[in-house]
């Protein structure tokens, strides 16, 4: 009845359900890791749609281009700050003392980690439901039928997990709760640096160089790509490769920081 | 006493090192079950070390351990699934109310619904918290949160029960509580691991105490064994008469009299037979006393001169 196996999961949902409520008990958090994309969408739509939509060049260019521009670019940004909240989430934890008592207890030793990653997945699903809620309600028009829809959510889905991991590995790295949200601060400023707001092609050399290799352009531009039909090429193909590479690292380095003898 | 019982703790040559500096350097404990065990010594001699490694939290670099009859090395789950630990460092969420916190130990424990609910309930009564159930720990008051914290570790049932210096920083009221608490436990069974500052907790509280200093124990025993491992005892002989006083100065070498307050102090380490040979003495010599008091050195002597002044190390070694 009991094997490791049905121990672990029953485990990782007490931590879940842990996780899920320390949430709503702490809601500024979550209110505001889910309101900055969505300001970012409504200022970037509304107050640099008009010039960046003629800036994009195309036939019309104009602000409702610029808002289909936009959108797949906000996704990833929901992505990364609300893994974010993943890292101060596990940072908390590990300065709070209760980790050192689920580590003398007999209880599977992954389960707090997962109910962390289950967790933030979650969140950031909700997060993208609204996000992609209010982009449709200003003018988002895909083209994308169901399979693209299903594609492009699955790969996000995966982008997000692998993420999800990386910042418990930044939580768990973090010297205290204050810094725990210096790494994944630069997550949130990649798809800046990368193909998000604004074609890789208008930036200097550099830049560009960095815009088109990092791994949310890629991304980006598969995403694109699937809801808006523009040309994907080998971009699906790096952007599973990076979204692979970083989970599998993340998962080792957040396991092996973990297993490491407890701050206090 | 307690000579009979099984072991509830068996740890040999048990050693860590951080890079240069040696934490543990070889210490062997046992600990009879339903018995306290009380580790002293003062900050940075190693004791949370030894409840981290004791407690499966971090790896020795060397020795052996057996808890409740599980190996450390080989079971470390086995050891988990019977011990509780309470550290120094509050161990509840502080986003959950007290009652969730038990809940969640109890789901963690795999409890079914409504044994988890009853043992939370009993729980909650017992250690006073009701009122404050509904309520996140980080309004309650230090004393309820340790309170607590203690709760939380019960939830499981544990054999055997780790306390790092579980009253640091508390009120005298609510440490009596705690002692309460652990005396409770240890009559219902339960083997205590106790680690303090205050050599009063562990005289009120412990069967054996061992003084851990820089890494190693250097005396172990009954509180009453160690306040005689040290010299300073003495007798007090009590006077009326300051010819009397005179008469008994001159009766016993290396007696040291106090004229002002008429007493003659004879160093004695308080057994019965050294006790005994004074009173022939007085009684041969005929001289009148009118009270007689034996002075052992208090915890706090042995505590002193084992661990803290360098110039009566030599008494140790």
């Amino acid at each position: 009845m009991s094997t490791p196996l049905t121990l672990a999961a029953r485990d990782s949902r007490t931590m879940l359900r842990r996780n899920m409520r320390r949430w709503v008990r702490y809601p500024a958090m979550t209110v505001q890791l889910i309101g900055i994309p969505v300001i970012f969408l409504l200022m970037f739509a509304y107050v640099f749609g008009e010039t960046l939509g003629a800036g994009l060049g195309g036939p019309a260019g104009d602000r409702d281009d610029y808002i289909n521009y936009l959108v797949p670019g906000i996704i990833l940004m929901t992505v990364s700050a609300s893994v974010q909240g993943t890292a101060i989430s596990v940072a908390m934890d590990m300065y709070e003392g209760i980790i050192a008592r689920f580590r003398t207890m007999a209880i599977s030793r992954g389960a707090v980690l997962t109910g962390h990653v289950i967790g933030s997945f979650l969140q950031t699903l909700a997060g993208l439901a609204i996000v992609i809620g209010v982009s449709l309600l200003i003018g988002f028009r895909t083209n994308g039928n169901v399979a693209e829809w299903a594609a492009a959510i699955g790969l996000i889905c995966l982008f997000s997990i692998a993420l999800t991991w990386l910042a418990v590995a930044f939580g768990l790295k973090a010297k205290s709760v204050e810094t725990a949200s210096n790494l994944p601060t630069l997550l949130v400023l990649l798809p800046f640096l990368g193909s998000g707001f604004v074609p890789t092609d208008s930036m200097p050399a550099g830049l560009r160089w960095f815009a088109e290799y990092q791994p949310f352009s890629p991304v980006i531009e598969t995403v694109r790509g699937l809801l808006l039909g523009t040309a994907i090429g080998n971009d699906a193909v790096i952007a599973l490769a990076w979204t692979a590479a970083i989970g599998i690292v993340s998962y080792f380095w957040a396991l092996k920081l973990f297993r490491r003898p407890p701050v206090r | 006493m307690t000579l009979d019982r099984p072991t509830a703790i068996a740890a040999t040559g048990l050693r860590k090192s951080y890079g240069e500096l040696t934490v543990l350097d070889g210490i062997d404990i046992t600990v009879p079950e339903a018995t306290v065990f009380s580790l002293l010594g003062p900050n940075g001699a190693g004791k949370t070390t030894t409840v981290q490694i004791l407690s499966t939290l971090i790896q020795g670099d060397g020795g052996s351990v057996r808890v409740a009859g599980h190996d450390l090395g080989t079971d470390a789950d086995g050891v988990r699934g019977a011990i509780g630990v309470t550290g120094q460092f509050s161990a509840v969420d502080n986003l959950l109310t007290g009652e969730e916190n038990l809940l969640l130990m109890a789901d963690l424990h795999h409890l079914d619904r409504r044994e988890g609910r009853l043992r939370t309930a009993e729980l909650l009564e017992r250690f006073d918290l009701v009122d404050a159930a509904k309520k996140p720990p980080s309004l309650y008051s230090g004393g309820m949160r340790r309170k607590l914290d203690l709760a939380m570790t019960l939830v499981g049932d544990p054999k055997v029960i780790f306390l790092d210096e579980p009253t640091t920083g508390l009120d005298p009221r609510t440490r009596r509580t705690m002692w309460a608490a652990i005396r409770e436990l240890v009559a219902g069974g339960v083997t205590i691991f106790l680690t303090t500052q205050y050599l009063e907790e562990a005289d009120e509280l412990a069967d054996r105490i061992a003084l851990l200093d820089h890494g190693k124990l250097v005396a172990e025993g009954t509180s009453d064994e160690l306040k005689r491992l040290i010299p300073g005892g003495h007798l007090r002989l009590q006077f009326t008469d300051p010819a009397e006083l005179d008469h008994a100065a001159r009766a016993f070498a290396g007696s040291t009299r106090d004229d002002a307050a008429l007493a003659l102090q004879i160093p004695s380490d308080g057994d019965v037979h050294s006790l005994r040979a004074v009173l022939d003495h007085l009684d041969v010599a005929s001289i009148e006393v009118a009270s007689l008091t034996v002075h052992t050195p208090d915890l706090d002597d042995v505590f002193l001169a084992l661990t803290g002044r360098p110039a009566e190390k030599e008494i140790v070694r």
